[in-house]
């Protein structure tokens, strides 16, 4: 085997030489939301536990998730859920060879956005009149 | 770009064959499996995370009684552990990714990985025991 070179990894381009466009951004905000999600799936089985003990637990669970700072937490989760979700199909899209021309890319680049701020305010349109 | 997807027996060959005789240029070590995992776990979640969505909205303001029927019915059981089991997956390869892309030093970077793989199981497999101690009472 070849010594493994020492090259530069991703983000060294970013600070000086990158410029940046609604396709990078968007491929950006696709990881940083799927790092919000991963975080917030310890949360749905710390709630499942919760629903198990039943109780104080649950009480206290819950006591939590209707505080501010625990709606503010769902709220973002659900942008970023509903986000993930639209770009993630947009990705598989690609993966099976649809849809990347440049146009396409930034037509549904701005499908996923608009569709992601129309689920979350449905949806929370939703919770508080229902 | 072809307006047809390629085959994906033949894509397959290709990057088996190929891609493990690369030097210098690159390294495809599992990585390609591991791809693949990706895309079918998202492909997999997508009408089950739907599903989960839908019901949490339905059942928001729901008093605890009926959560925890909804939660200890046979079908939600089985759905929901899916959910769980696929998703920490998915986020357990997609986090692996973003510490292989940012997190330079090997020792760091494996340290990392098997630090979010062994939450990833803990979590998971604590969810599975409190869905099944809700559906078959305990």
């Amino acid at each position: 085997m070849a010594r493994p070179l020492n090259r530069p990894l991703s983000p060294f381009m970013f600070p000086v030489w990158y410029r940046f466009q609604i396709t990078s951004s968007l491929s950006i905000l696709h990881r940083l939301t799927g790092i919000g999600l991963a975080v917030g799936s310890i949360l749905l089985a710390w709630w499942l536990i919760s629903v198990a003990a039943g109780g104080e637990w649950f009480e206290a669970t819950h006591a939590f998730l209707v505080s501010p700072i625990g709606m503010t937490l769902l709220f973002l989760w659900s942008v970023a859920f509903f986000y993930h979700l639209c770009n993630g199909i947009r990705h598989l899209a690609w993966d099976a060879g649809y849809g990347f021309e440049l146009r396409s890319a930034y037509r549904s680049g701005y499908a996923v956005l608009a569709m992601t701020a129309l689920l979350t305010v449905l949806t929370w349109l939703y919770v508080f009149l229902a | 770009m072809p307006k047809r997807p390629i085959s994906a027996n033949a894509t397959a060959l290709r990057d088996e064959t190929m891609l493990r005789h690369v030097r210098q240029l690159g390294s495809a070590r599992d990585g390609l499996s591991e791809w693949r995992l990706q895309r079918l776990t998202a492909v997999a979640l997508i009408p089950l995370v739907v599903w989960f969505a839908v019901s949490l909205i339905m059942m928001s303001g729901a008093d605890y009684l009926i959560v925890r029927a909804w939660v200890g019915s046979p079908v939600v059981m089985v759905l929901l552990t899916l959910t769980i089991v696929i998703g920490l997956h998915h986020g357990q390869l997609g986090l692996q990714v973003v510490i292989e892309d940012y997190v330079h030093g090997d020792g760091w970077k494996l340290a990392l990985i098997v630090l979010v793989r062994f939450t990833a199981v803990f979590f998971g497999l604590a969810a599975i025991v409190a869905i099944l101690r809700i559906g078959f009472g305990g």
